[in-house]
């Protein structure tokens, strides 16, 4: 389990905490979500998962590791895997596969491990025949799977989105969340998807919203979805695919609050 | 009045094994007072047509002109573009947010008191109180102030075209809407082209849509055609249809009908899918 408990943290400059007593845990196989407004404190919270940053007051917990401990900083590394806004950031090698193996060589792993890992990351995130590509020669959306790739790579436990799809184009942003679903609904990581884009919370097990630093709310997807003031506050809007399900339920369709995009409206409606 | 680009070729690291044609004679025209969305997937060239109509890159071939005049390297004629880039608020380095706004300006020849002055205005063009928000340090700035503080040093500079490229990524709605309506009144002023990936933002308001589609013009032409021309848009990728439109769409391929009337109501599209669920659509 990747447990907060009671966790704060301020930038050094900063007057108001960035974060201030936060608590939640995250199991493998779930999909957690965390919303909240431009400066709420979100990716503060993403990089004091794996010990990026570390707690001021509280503690983060990993599988019953504390980050605070510097001697366990690796040993958090390999269990919780980081994808951040822009992969740029995060690739570093000159062909796809050479990126990919960069973590599982850190490691020290046997090569025939290194490349059996390699190819398995590739292939859960679609990524085969391209292996020898150059990095800057694929789209945007294939450089943020090669960076979720690269974390798969190093076997992590859990995974944690700060934002995977800002810089994507629709299609390859339905890409990314229905590979992020399937790394913890099929395959057993726990995921903590930080996200501006209400459809990706339909999407999740649990919904964690941020607001000043502080939780206000945690609790079902569709819970937070159904309540407009404390979306709004949350800095998240539903937009006019909220008005069209709000439309739909009104002439008597049975359209759930979470149906906001094109496949989910349209299965609920011929289930 | 224009800006006008005419079958602008622009090939990066030409000559050598690694050159890339990102673009393939591509013409476009904006007069002041007008909204274009500038649409297509990533990799498609968006970002570089902005640059050759900033005068950032030389083009291959064809020609950029301002007003009637080819845009040099220097010149008046770039000061009449103004173009934000992608995650502007990365390029802040002044210690205010008063001084950064008047950064353009002064690099005009404007006098420092003028330059000050232009940044103030601009900053309550685009919804900041200069006295609030003019001595505060950048980087203390929320994610759409930030955004729109950036926008303020561009619009400072008074540009007659405004060149935008993803203003609202990474936004949250509350900021997504605000830049929405810093565009929407820009426009008075100035021809704004936007580049975005998201079509439902400014769809409504548009004059024009161009769709690019492997750096070539996939699309040209008014919002209404657009919509008409999206199902074939949409079956190459070249387009995506904002998502209201996209759910009719295929609700109707799931029930095997043709095409209805594209709309980008909402209205109009709940009684269209609740007159499918009446008619007794069966799924194929």
């Amino acid at each position: 389990m990747l447990e907060f408990a009671e966790v704060s943290f301020a930038y050094p400059t900063a007057t108001a905490p960035a974060l201030d007593g936060v608590s939640f845990s995250l199991e493998p196989g779930q999909l957690l979500v965390v919303v909240g407004a431009n400066g709420s404190g979100k990716s503060t919270l993403a990089r004091l998962c794996d010990g990026l940053l570390t707690p001021g007051g509280g503690r983060v917990l990993v599988d019953g590791l504390d980050t605070a401990d510097v001697s366990l900083v690796w040993d958090i590394r390999v269990k919780v895997g980081m994808v951040f806004q822009d992969p740029d950031d995060q690739i570093v090698g000159t062909t796809v596969d050479d990126d990919c193996a960069f973590g599982p060589e850190n490691l020290g792993l046997p090569p025939e491990e290194i490349v059996a890992r390699v190819a398995e990351a590739l292939t859960s995130v679609g990524m085969d025949g391209l292996e020898r590509r150059e990095p800057h020669l694929l789209s945007e959306g294939q450089k943020q799977r090669l960076a979720i790739a690269g974390a798969l790579a190093m076997g992590p436990r859990y995974l944690v989105f700060d934002e995977p799809s800002a810089m994507l184009d629709p299609a390859g942003r339905r890409s990314a969340i229905a590979i992020i679903e399937r790394l913890a609904h099929e395959q057993g990581h726990g995921v903590l998807l930080v996200s501006h884009d209400a459809a990706d919370v339909a999407r999740a097990d649990r919904a964690l919203a941020l607001s000043g630093g502080c939780v206000v709310f945690e609790g079902a997807p569709e819970d937070l979805l159904a309540d407009a003031a404390l979306l709004r506050a949350c800095g998240l809007a539903t937009g006019s695919m909220g008005v069209l399900g709000e439309r739909l339920r009104a002439l008597g369709l049975a359209v759930p609050v979470g149906a906001l995009e094109a496949e989910s409206v349209v299965d609920a409606l011929w289930p | 009045m224009a800006l006008t680009l005419a079958d602008i070729t622009c090939e990066y690291a030409e000559g050598s094994p690694l050159s890339y044609r990102a673009l393939e004679s591509v013409s476009l025209s904006i007069e002041p007072g007008e909204l274009v969305l500038l649409l297509g997937p990533t990799g498609s060239g968006k970002t570089t047509l902005l640059r050759a109509a900033a005068g950032l890159l030389p083009s291959s071939a064809g020609t950029v002109e301002v007003d009637g005049v080819r845009i040099g390297v220097r010149g008046a004629q770039r000061a009449a573009v103004g173009m934000l880039f992608q995650r502007p608020e990365s390029q802040f380095f002044a210690l205010s947010v008063e001084e950064d706004c008047a950064f353009g300006p002064r690099n005009l020849g404007r006098s420092d008191k003028d330059a000050r002055a232009d940044g103030r205005a601009a900053l309550a063009q685009v919804g900041l109180d200069p006295s609030t928000f003019g001595p505060r340090e950048p980087w203390t700035l929320s994610g759409g102030e930030a955004r729109r503080a950036a926008l303020a040093g561009v619009l400072a500079m008074r540009p007659r075209y405004l060149l935008l490229d993803e203003p609202t990524a990474g936004l949250d709605a509350v900021g997504r809407d605000s830049v929405a309506a810093v565009i929407e009144r820009t426009r008075h002023t100035a021809g704004v082209l936007v580049v975005t990936h998201d079509p439902d933002l400014l769809i409504r308001r548009a004059d024009r849509v161009l769709v690019m589609s492997e750096g070539r013009t996939a699309f040209s032409g008014d919002v209404p055609a657009f919509l008409a021309a999206l199902p074939a848009l949409t079956a190459t990728g070249a387009a995506e249809a904002p998502e209201v439109l996209r759910t009719l769409m295929l609700a109707e391929r799931r029930l095997g009908r043709a095409g209805a009337t594209p709309t980008l109501d909402v209205d109009e599209a709940a009684s269209s899918l609740a007159r499918m669920c009446a008619e007794g659509g069966v799924p194929r």
